[in-house]
């Protein structure tokens, strides 16, 4: 848990939707090995601000930095700001994992090819390398003997285990988890969760998006709770769990224990 | 008997007698005038049907080549509406298949001639003037319109999330088409291309009504000799049945092969 480097900056972030303003200004910075976690009710603009880390989705204005790299943004011909060298972005996407609530694995590939995927045709590392590697990550997550298997044909838990394979194979710079339990069976909440906290513990920079109460106050370094698209209050699990300082967020505790 | 035979003019070298017969002679009087199917005459000039089999392949396989690769570029640019080619190739498209097959060989076997541009351009010697060349562009760029419109259907299904997968991890949008949207969309493409191909395959019988002799070519050319409707067409139409057969045999084989992730799991070996 050192926090002498900041391995994502993330400053000031706009976004909004038509007439919905979603994120009203989100401030964030995570050191080398952090594991922060983003509460927050449904529309309170959590998923947007992480699929506004890698760009997925473009934010009205703000900053963006992965280990002091700035994501350079311009003002596009229509008048909504757009990256302005899209070869940065896709550089540093690659340097951020995801995973996604729905897994989103490739369904035409068996879990062994999505994660070596990336390595091929992203990092461009030789195949028989990509492969080898793909085989120490599935088994780190406990799906090598799944690894011939297509998606269709494996649990939602698996696939999910698969799906964290495909971005940890990469060797990310951060992750970052969507809601990564959401779409599970209550019995298949546990294996995921096991995995994110083994790589929580291996120092792995992680930001989670979650509605584990649990996994928040026992693996974060940091817990922020977002409102209506803004910061309502954010500190340690101990600050946070212990002695909740905000009404809402206690409020949203007792509604989600409940 | 013999003037049965000489009634419909044909083989005036063996005559039949009751006396001495040999086997042939034996089963050319069956095929004659017992069989409601002169099948020995067909026997006769099987050779001219596999060589019309030959032209019918050569055609619509090509053609299918051809137009294949055409619909690829076309699909994406359809499916991502690309503001200088959507429409262009959507009035392609809706041009190509919104009329026959028939009016559109004619339209270029018969209707480019008559413009002395065209005869005498450097186009007309080798290709414009020959019914081979127009019956391939004709094909290839009718299916090539089919296969663009399911194809863009294919393309436009990909799921999101997909997409999204394949952005987050680095891939730029021409990786991405090449690694994930198109192999995922051929797969999905597959069933409906199948049938193009099988439609594609009966509609060459167009090359028989700008003098090729294709398979039924050869059936015409057998019942305007002889006289004998069925004789021709029925042979012909065993010959389109058995491509068929083979046709959807390796279309099954393929499916089975590029869509394992579809079928049940119990069906699957790991």
């Amino acid at each position: 848990m050192t926090h002498n480097q900041s391995a994502l900056a993330v400053s000031k972030l706009y976004k909004r939707f038509g007439d919905v303003e979603v994120l009203k200004g989100v401030t964030m910075e995570a050191g080398v090995g952090d594991v922060i976690s983003l509460l927050g009710a449904s529309g309170s603009g959590k998923s947007t601000f992480l699929r506004c880390i890698n760009l997925l989705e473009t934010p009205d204005s703000g900053s963006i930095s992965v280990h002091g790299e700035t994501i350079q943004m311009i003002t596009g011909k229509s008048g909504a700001p757009e990256p302005a060298d899209m070869s940065q972005v896709i550089r540093l996407r690659a340097r951020l994992g995801m995973v996604f609530q729905s897994f989103n694995l490739w369904q035409h590939m068996t879990v062994l090819e999505n994660v070596s995927e990336a390595l091929i045709h992203v990092l461009k590392i030789q195949k028989e390398a990509a492969v080898e590697k793909a085989c120490m990550t599935l088994d780190k997550v406990g799906m090598l003997d799944r690894k011939d298997y297509y998606p269709a044909h494996i649990s939602g838990g698996q696939q999910q285990r698969a799906a964290i394979a495909r971005a940890l194979a990469m060797d990310p710079d951060v992750m970052l988890f969507d809601e990564p339990t959401s779409a599970l069976d209550p019995e298949l909440v546990g294996e995921v969760l096991k995995v994110m906290r083994t790589l929580a513990d291996e120092g792995r920079t992680m930001i989670v998006v979650t509605h584990e109460i649990g996994f928040a106050r026992d693996v974060s370094d940091q817990v922020i709770f977002l409102h209506e698209g803004a910061i309502e209050s954010q500190g340690t699990p101990a600050q946070m769990f212990e002695n909740p300082e905000s009404d809402r967020f206690r409020q949203f505790l007792s509604n989600a224990l409940h | 008997m013999d003037g049965a035979s000489l009634q419909r003019g044909r083989r005036p070298g063996i005559t039949v007698t009751n006396t001495e017969r040999t086997l042939l002679e034996y089963l050319v009087d069956i095929s004659e005038n017992h069989s409601p199917l002169d099948f020995m005459l067909i026997a006769d000039h099987i050779d001219k049907f596999f060589y019309g089999a030959l032209l019918t392949l050569e055609v619509t396989l090509i053609s299918l080549v051809v137009g294949g690769l055409m619909a690829i570029p076309l699909a994406l640019a359809r499916a991502y509406r690309q503001p200088w080619l959507n429409r262009p190739i959507w009035c392609f498209t809706y041009f190509f298949r919104g009329t026959p097959l028939l009016v559109q060989t004619y339209l270029v076997y018969y209707g480019l001639a008559q413009f002395d541009v065209v005869r005498e351009s450097f186009l007309w010697d080798p290709v414009l003037s020959s019914p081979w060349w127009c019956a391939l562009i004709t094909f290839s760029l009718n299916t090539a319109a089919y296969t663009t419109e399911f194809l863009r259907g294919a393309i436009e299904n990909t799921a999101k999330g997909e997409i999204e997968a394949a952005k987050a991890c680095g891939m730029s949008t021409l990786r991405m088409m090449r690694r994930i949207i198109l192999p995922s969309a051929f797969r999905r493409a597959l069933p409906a291309y199948s049938n193009e191909v099988i439609f594609m395959l009966h509609s060459s019988v167009v090359l028989s009504t700008i003098t090729l002799q294709d398979i039924l070519g050869v059936g015409r050319w057998l019942n305007g000799r002889y006289y004998l409707a069925y004789e021709g067409f029925i042979t012909a139409m065993l010959f389109y049945m058995a491509l068929v057969f083979v046709i959807s045999r390796v279309f099954r084989l393929w499916e089975s092969h590029w869509l394992k992730h579809l079928r049940p799991r119990e069906t699957v070996e790991a």
